[in-house]
């Protein structure tokens, strides 16, 4: 029930602060731009219209969630309005999920925003509905959710700024850690294998969450993915936000 | 009557800096507050006032010691449904209207929607907002926040109310309506407990003060045990008498446009000096028995320090 009363309270603060519709503005731009480069590209035009726009919807929805995510927590210490608000009967956990499923919320609508006009762009384009973009939008959703819980973590214990660039690192280290995997392949066993295997385990995989190929490529995608996609975003996040409650939960707000 | 905060032994120290250096903010402070009264928490700046409220609503944790609010542990959630905080220079969330603001608050304590909106009408009514109840925060002047602060304590009914230096940073027109409804929740017989350092006020609407210097509380008690009435000495504004006559029955402070200030401090000498002045055919403007003040109390005690 306070979980919900802050939920909205922080959703309430997203879509009244300007950052947001900025970024929704680029992204619908950059979406729509997808058009202009299909115009100069030799081949399936559509392709890479879903492509960009798919990219589009993935880069904007993960700079809103560091954006603001980042500031959820430290805006709240910074401005005092955490003294007010945990001197009500609140736990403190039950500020930060409040915090955490008000920005959740959020994303929800803008990628929902997003994915309105990324589909109406396809739809103008072919004259079909393409319902399994859908898909790859749910997957970028699960990646918000994860990605969002990092940002909080952040924001606990460090400035907007610094937690920014930390969020950042999660993203693209995310995204770039299945090349571990070939790393790994190619090195003698020994010391230095079981450390990258130690670190490839400890490190995210967003890639998990990458079906852009797919879905414009129109293959199929395995049945047990959105499963095991879906859990590992979950049980990732719901560690992230264990650890920021922990953090979170002998701070003292001078 | 019954004790509705208690404090015993409350230490804290914090490490500031680079390399960090312990700093003891209180040094075992403990305080109790009765039921009903309005007690007011006294100290220079820097003296652990706020650190002190901090503590006791949960938001830092102390080294050592015991708090109890409305008798149960101060950590426990519960405790809280009975209380309403002020913070020092109140900051809310500037993207809220003063309606969305207090109804939030209310939300928070489980309040019901048609609850939530009468109260809400009725404490903007009691600090004077109706006019400003659907303006953004942002756009409030530092009274009005005050003022929605105080709203914003009220919105669950607390039997005790902490108010956090309420009165700074207001006009006197401000203060005294601030001192009222502090007053009439006396009256609707809930606990105020008041940190600050404008005396005067303190000294008008509280029943109990403790003294904070240091961290340490270096007096507690009844306004009226700790100040001591007995005249100090009389304030006399004479003209038509030369300073160096008056000199001998007292202290002469200021001459100003002819007239004279003196400080008489034994009363026999009050005697003295008016019959110089009608022997002299002088005039005796004004005179004024002073009384010790909480301010008198209060300067002593933190000068030493």
């Amino acid at each position: 029930m306070t979980v919900a009363v802050i939920a909205l309270n922080t959703f309430k603060e997203a879509v009244r602060d300007r950052i947001l519709y900025l970024l929704l503005f680029f992204a619908a731009t950059s979406i729509l731009f997808s058009r202009v480069l299909a115009l100069l590209t030799v081949g399936d035009r559509m392709k890479i219209i879903k492509d960009v726009g798919l990219a589009s919807i993935s880069l904007f929805g993960a700079l809103m969630a560091i954006l603001i995510g980042t500031g959820l927590v430290y805006k709240e210490i910074e401005k005092r309005t955490i003294f007010t608000l945990l001197s009500k009967p609140i736990r403190r956990s039950e500020f930060l999920l409040g915090k955490y499923f008000g920005l959740v919320l959020t994303l929800a609508v803008m990628l929902a925003c997003m994915g309105v006009i990324f589909l109406a762009l396809v739809f103008l384009q072919t004259g079909a509905v393409e319902l399994k973009l859908l898909e790859a939008i749910y997957f970028i959703f699960i990646e918000l959710i994860l990605l969002t819980a990092v940002a909080l973590l952040f924001s606990c214990f460090s400035t907007p700024i610094l937690s920014s660039l930390f969020s950042l690192a999660f993203y693209v280290i995310g995204h770039f850690s299945w090349s571990l995997e070939t790393l790994i392949k190619k090195v003698h066993p020994g010391l230095g294998k079981t450390l990258l295997r130690g670190l490839a385990a400890v490190l995210p995989d967003l890639e998990t969450f990458n079906i852009k190929t797919e879905v414009v490529h129109n293959l199929p995608l395995p049945a047990s993915l959105l499963l095991t996609a879906t859990a590992y975003g979950l049980v990732y996040a719901a560690f992230v936000l264990t650890l920021a409650v922990l953090v979170f939960r002998r701070r003292d707000f001078v | 009557m019954s004790t509705i905060l208690s404090i015993d032994g409350l230490r804290k120290t914090f490490s500031t800096g680079f390399i960090p250096r312990r700093q003891e903010i209180l040094k075992g402070i403990s305080v109790s507050v009765a039921a009903g009264e309005i007690f007011g928490y006294l100290g220079p700046n820097g003296a652990g006032k706020t650190t002190t409220i901090k503590c006791v609503l949960g938001l830092i944790f102390p080294d050592a010691g015991r708090i109890e609010l409305c008798g149960r542990t101060h950590l426990d959630p519960r405790s809280k449904t009975q209380v309403g905080f002020l913070p020092e220079n109140p900051y809310f969330y500037d993207y809220l209207t003063a309606r969305e603001f207090l109804d939030f608050y209310g939300h928070l304590f489980g309040i019901g929607p048609d609850e939530r909106r009468s109260r809400a009408g009725k404490l903007l009514k009691l600090v004077d907002m109706e006019r400003a109840a659907d303006l953004p925060l942002r756009k409030f002047s530092r009274g009005m926040l005050q003022r929605i602060g105080l709203a914003q304590a009220l919105i669950n009914e607390p039997s005790l109310v902490i108010l956090d230096e309420p009165l700074g940073g207001l006009d006197p027109l401000g203060r005294k309506d601030i001192r009222d409804v502090i007053l009439r929740l006396r009256e609707e017989g809930k606990t105020v407990f008041l940190s600050s350092h404008i005396l005067q006020d303190i000294e008008m609407i509280c029943d109990r003060v403790a003294i904070l210097v240091g961290g340490r509380i270096l007096s507690q008690g009844r306004l009226t045990d700790l100040i001591s009435e007995k005249i100090l000495f009389t304030e006399i504004v004479v003209s038509g008498v030369g300073e160096k006559d008056l000199a001998a029955h007292g202290e002469p402070l200021s001459a100003q446009a002819g007239r004279t200030l003196l400080k008489v401090y034994e009363e026999a000498r009050i005697q003295a000096v008016l019959d110089l002045v009608r022997d002299r055919k002088g005039k005796v403007h004004s005179l004024l028995p002073r009384t010790q003040t909480l301010e008198d109390l209060f300067v002593d005690m933190v000068r030493p320090q």
